[in-house]
């Protein structure tokens, strides 16, 4: 592993979204600044720089942190998933996402991107949540617009879809 | 309405949002999300660390010396080129964008480093040196208002800035003439709805011009334009400022970023570039803004079945530090609907404004009615319990008839529409009151804590811009002139094509403004919402504004999106005009409908409405007679019903007033104090819903404000003034695991007070349920008073009394929050030194060995006998910065004991405390006992709170450690009792 000294740039690539992107980071630069500013990634949103909020929640390597609480030069040579990433190339959004819009969700839409993340990982892990399991991983985000329901209302909807289809 | 009938009608239908298809794929327009021009300088503000101080002196060289810094703005700065801010009272204070001479609560701006990168300019704000000269601070409204308080505000001689008394009716005889008199007196905390987004903004000079340019996630309200132009010493034209489309939520909060738009712009002149700067979170809870505080002591003139018929109020308002504009409008926006839901014809009222040590308050979800509210129903239910009455009938006797409407209210409001009655009526059967009781009775009978609440209230909408005039006498404002009404603003263009564009006034915060605009434009043109361009991004020298434009006060429902109906059905008109000849019909007659114009009974022969709007564009000559060219139409609107104050001082503060009623069940947990909402119920008046889905999301939204308001949140500060709330761990949001799903009910009223029959109801259950929950708990504890938030550790004082000292030795203790004090710190402990005491008491007088031994320490000179100063670098948690010492020696007692004394300033926040040494001899060298007391404010005391005991172990760990090593030989142990009794349970070595 190179040593990496204070002060001094370092390249850094990393596959984001499944395409290879590269910028030069400083030891202390954060990954949410790193994706935002160097990237230009602008989806995924910086809230609190505490770890507390998790509007800056991206993937890394398939599991969702906070990218306020990470370095960019952690994410050197591994994955990472971002908002950006959810819909099709087209523009048709995901089924989370569309799920989102049905329920209204989402109303300034800042914490949502980070949210969007969690419940990406939330879901890939499988099993059939309910409403209380999903609360409580909801409970690592904070949103002041929503009061929270329609993202329950959303989750609940694609849990109960995901059901069906293993049924069908 | 004239050729508008169309057969698809979007107002009204739960249309889904034309926002979310970019918020949901990371393509949202946020202000930080934004190009910015190359060369673009990054901002970081170095704030006080103080509460209340004199600034003796700033060194900025140091900073400016910093590779990539561009410059360093001071107050200095702010006297060359601005002004301080026009304050809503006459009063001699000056409130500058940046402190000048003194600063007045923690948090305050003291300088700003403008350089290449965020990371270069914090960097550089720690190489600022600032010298305070510390005085003593007030953060309690009544204390400030005590004979020998400090005074902020030298000038004005007093912190007590306006005082005035109302009466309206007779109230005098009703209170002489009372069966009875019921009392209650709250307090309502400082609290903040805390956007996700914090405050962000690029502010440009233009030279050439002599011009600003801004671009700003500010919210409005516009009359603050003119308070920034005139501090910036231009005229309005020469500040332009703009909005991006998006913007992280605000619930009032981003009107308190005018005062950095100014310091910004000043920033920007003199680093000759384009300044950018993002609030961080921290700077946002220390010091962006929060609700007034209040105090109210409220009584009720009774008759003996419950009807009020007379209501004596005091309100003394905690403002913070300095009158921020549009303050004091928390205290007098809900001035004349004082008397809520109920039919109360007398009405006496006094007023003080108060400014206390804290950070300025300003716009806030729900803006003085949380305050109301909680002292209004508070007191319902307290006539209910002293007349032995059942809560429901108190209320459900006092609610302004619907026979009565529209209703003139004791101080003013003009209630335009309502059946009370009926909403309450259907709450209790549709909510389920039957059933609640039921399950109130089975938790009581099984030994449970559990109790139900009510609360109704009025929720004004559309502010009248002549309210907060009521703060002056009738003679001040005959001289300065008359202020009322509410303008807003919208236009509509057709291209050359067909496609439809909408802009308004409205400053969207994330409430889907523009799904709504497009839905009311739709409907009048016949086309489909998402053929409808809405782009409500603002510009101050393009599109049109007047001083009631922005996000607050509830006004997009009924005032803008009602102007926006305006203007559609203008262009409509005209629209039909032309096409009329065309269709051999009359312009009345014409339909619009799924993209065409024909007459109504000949629906065969159609034009599209392409063709009919293009006509302006490519040739005017075609137009009928007298018809203006060009295919746009811009409506402004004024609800005529907000007039000016009166010689009476009665004032109706808003254009519409819609309806809520709540009520709740709690259980509380009789070991922790925990309030569990069992069940809540809300039914609301909105007047008629323009989209259902997004009024049912506005009322979700308030409604989790309101129960973190209730339950979780304040602005927490110690007795000095140090902020105490500076982390999302410390000021607690509420999660998706405390907030449950509210029952909504809705029962709309029809009102002519807006164009389109909407009232606003965004902010309703920011007033009624903090009361309603703080209700249900007095019910289930059997409580007279309850303050809010309603914390578990509030609650359980109630209990079970307040919370014993903790029992296990005080030396082994963790560090305590002194309670009502700064983040206070005690501790103590011993370590061994290999070296005699006479030796150790030379090491102890010695400025070089303490330099060589204090951790982090950089310099240590003798300023006199026994005193020292020194500068370290301290590092606790995540934060570290340069602190500068002041040491003092006292009580000598060689070579046994002294006491050392002393504080501490830097950036990061600033400390003052006293330690005893004690050096006792003992066979392997010097057991040196020490115990020590201290208070931190500033940034450590914030958001390092947690951490501060650890840390503080850790550098005395380190300091002993090194004296053992500069002694000649290895520390002795420092064990604590945790560590003693680890060991015995073999948990730990």
């Amino acid at each position: 592993m190179p040593r990496l000294k204070a002060g001094e740039k370092s390249r850094i690539s990393f596959k984001l979204n499944g395409r290879k992107v590269s910028g030069d980071a400083e030891p202390r630069l954060l990954l949410a600044d790193f994706l935002r500013h160097e990237i230009g990634a602008t989806g995924t949103h910086v809230g609190c720089e505490h770890g507390v909020c998790g509007a800056c929640t991206v993937r890394l390597d398939g599991v969702a942190i906070r990218s306020c609480l990470t370095l960019a030069v952690q994410a050197n040579g591994r994955r990472v998933d971002t908002v950006e990433g959810l819909a099709e190339e087209d523009g048709t959004l995901s089924r989370l996402q569309a799920a989102f819009r049905r329920n209204h969700a989402l109303q300034c839409g800042f914490c949502t991107p980070g949210i969007l993340m969690s419940l990406e990982d939330f879901l890939a892990r499988g099993g059939e949540p309910d409403e209380g399991e999903i609360r409580e991983m909801l409970s690592g985000h904070l949103c002041r617009c929503t009061g929270y329901s329609g993202m329950v209302r959303a989750v609940l909807e694609i849990v109960e879809e995901m059901h069906e289809e293993q049924n069908a | 309405m004239l050729g508008t009938e169309n057969q698809t009608n979007y107002i009204g239908k739960a249309v889904e949002r034309i926002e979310d298809a970019a918020l949901l794929s990371g393509q949202g327009r946020f202000i930080d999300d934004l190009p910015t021009a190359p060369g673009t300088g990054h901002a970081a503000i170095l704030r006080s660390p103080h509460a209340h101080a004199d600034i003796s002196a700033i060194d900025t060289s140091r900073a400016e010396a910093l590779a990539g810094v561009h410059a360093v703005v001071t107050g200095k700065d702010a006297e060359l080129w601005s002004e301080p801010f026009l304050v809503g009272v006459r009063q001699p204070m000056q409130h500058w964008c940046i402190a000048t001479e003194r600063v007045r609560y923690v948090g305050e701006p003291v300088a700003i480093v403008v350089a290449e990168s965020r990371y270069i300019a914090e960097d550089a704000l720690a190489l600022i040196e600032v010298e305070y000269q510390t005085l003593p601070a007030v953060v309690e409204v009544m204390a400030a208002m005590a004979a020998d308080a400090p005074i902020l505000h030298s000038d004005v001689g007093s912190n007590l800035v306006n005082e005035r008394q109302f009466n309206y009716g007779n109230p005098e005889t009703a209170f002489a003439d009372a069966t009875h008199v019921v009392r209650a007196s709250v307090r309502y905390p400082r609290n903040s709805c805390t956007p996700m987004e914090c405050f962000g903004l690029v502010a440009e000079y233009l030279a050439a011009e002599q011009s600003y340019d801004v671009l700003a996630n500010f919210q409005g309200p516009y009359a603050l334009h003119p308070v920034m132009a005139r501090a910036l010493k231009v005229p309005g034209s020469r500040l332009r400022l703009r909005t991006p489309a998006d913007s992280g939520g605000s619930f009032g909060v981003k009107q308190a970023i005018f005062p950095y738009i100014v310091a910004m712009a000043l920033a920007a002149r003199k680093a000759r570039r384009p300044v950018k700067w993002v609030e961080d979170r921290l700077e946002h809870l220390v010091a962006a803004n929060s609700a007034t505080g209040r105090i109210s002591n409220i009584s009720a003139a009774v008759a003996a079945d419950g009807v009020i018929e007379a209501l004596e109020l005091e309100q003394i308002e905690d403002c913070g530090a300095y009158l921020r504009a549009p303050e004091p409008a928390s205290l007098y926006r809900m001035h004349g609907i004082l008397t809520g839901a109920y039919n109360i014809p007398h009405l006496a009222v006094t007023n003080r404004i108060v400014l206390t040590n804290r950070t300025p308050s300003g716009l806030n979800r729900g803006f003085g009615g949380p305050q109301v509210y909680f002292a209004l129903e508070r007191l319902m239910q307290r006539i209910a319990i002293e007349l032995n009455l059942d809560p429901l009938d108190v209320i459900r006797r006092n609610l302004v008839p619907a026979a009565s409407m529209p209703y003139r209210a004791a101080a003013g409001a003009v209630l335009d529409s309502g059946d009370y009655q009926a909403c309450v009526s259907r709450a209790l059967k549709d909510g389920g009151l039957a059933e609640l009781e039921a399950r109130r009775d089975a938790a009581r009978a099984a030994g449970r804590h559990y109790g139900i609440g009510f609360a109704a209230a009025v929720e004004p909408s559309i502010s009248n811009m002549g309210y907060i005039t009521t703060v002056m006498t009738p003679e001040e404002r005959r001289r300065a002139g008359p202020k009322d009404g509410a303008v807003s603003t919208a236009s509509i263009a057709v291209d050359p094509l067909g496609a439809v564009i909408v802009t308004a006034d409205s400053i969207p915060q994330g409430q889907g403004h523009r799904t709504v605009a497009a839905q009311v434009a739709a409907e009048a043109l016949g086309l489909r919402p998402e053929q409808i361009t809405v782009n409500l991004e603002h510009d101050t020298q393009k599109d049109g504004w007047s001083i009631a434009a922005g996000n607050y006060s509830s006004r997009f429902a009924g005032a803008v999106a009602g102007t926006v109906h305006i203007a559609a059905t203008r262009l409509a008109k005209r629209l039909a005009e032309i096409a009329a000849p065309q269709l051999n019909a009359t312009p009345e007659d014409i339909v619009f409908s799924g993209g065409r114009l024909f007459a109504r009974d000949n629906p065969d022969n159609s034009l599209s409405f392409g063709r009919v709007a293009g006509a302006g564009h490519w040739s005017p000559s075609s137009l009928p007679e007298n018809m203006v060219p060009g295919m746009r139409e811009t409506a402004s609107w004024s609800p005529d019903q907000l007039v000016a104050p009166g010689e009476d001082d009665r004032i109706n503060g808003s254009a519409a007033y819609g309806f809520i009623f709540d009520f709740c069940g709690v259980e509380i947990d009789a070991d922790t104090g925990q309030v569990r909402i069992d069940k809540y119920v809300t039914m609301h008046d909105a007047g008629r819903r323009l989209n259902p889905a997004l009024v049912d999301g506005q009322i979700r939204g308030a409604f989790a404000h309101a129960v973190g308001a209730a339950l979780y949140e304040e602005l927490a500060y110690g007795e000095d003034g140090s902020f105490l709330a500076g982390t999302f761990a410390d000021y607690l949001v509420p999660t998706a695991c405390e907030i449950p799903e509210p029952l909504i009910l809705h029962h709309d009223s029809n009102t002519e007070a807006t164009p389109l029959g909407a009232k606003g109801m965004a902010e309703g259950n920011c007033m009624s349920t903090p009361v309603c929950l703080a209700n249900a708990v007095a019910d289930a504890l059997s409580l007279d008073e309850i303050a809010l938030p309603m914390t578990p550790s509030h609650v359980t004082e109630h209990l079970h009394g307040a919370e014993r000292p903790p029992s296990t030795d005080r030396s082994e203790a963790p560090a305590q929050t002194l309670p009502g004090k700064g983040r206070g710190l005690t501790g103590s402990g011993a370590s061994l030194v290999p070296a005699p005491p006479g030796q150790v008491w030379q090491m102890l007088l010695d400025p070089d060995t303490l330099a060589a031994i204090i951790p982090g320490c950089e310099s240590m000179e003798r300023l006199g006998e026994n005193a020292y100063r020194a500068v370290a670098v301290i590092r606790i948690g995540p934060i570290r910065g340069r602190f500068k010492a002041v040491i003092q020696l006292s009580d000598l007692d060689a070579p046994h004991a002294l006491t050392l004394s002393g504080s501490a300033t830097g950036p990061l926040g600033s400390g003052a405390g006293s330690g005893r040494v004690t050096l006792l001899a003992d066979e392997k060298g010097t057991r040196i006992s020490y115990e020590y007391s201290a208070e931190i404010g500033g940034k450590v005391a914030a958001v390092g709170g947690r951490m501060i005991d650890g840390a503080a172990r850790i550098l005395i760990a380190e300091f002993f450690k090194r004296f053992a090593a500069v002694a000649g030989g290895t520390a002795g142990e420092t064990v604590s009792l945790w560590q003693r009794v680890a060991r015995l349970l073999g948990l730990a070595r």
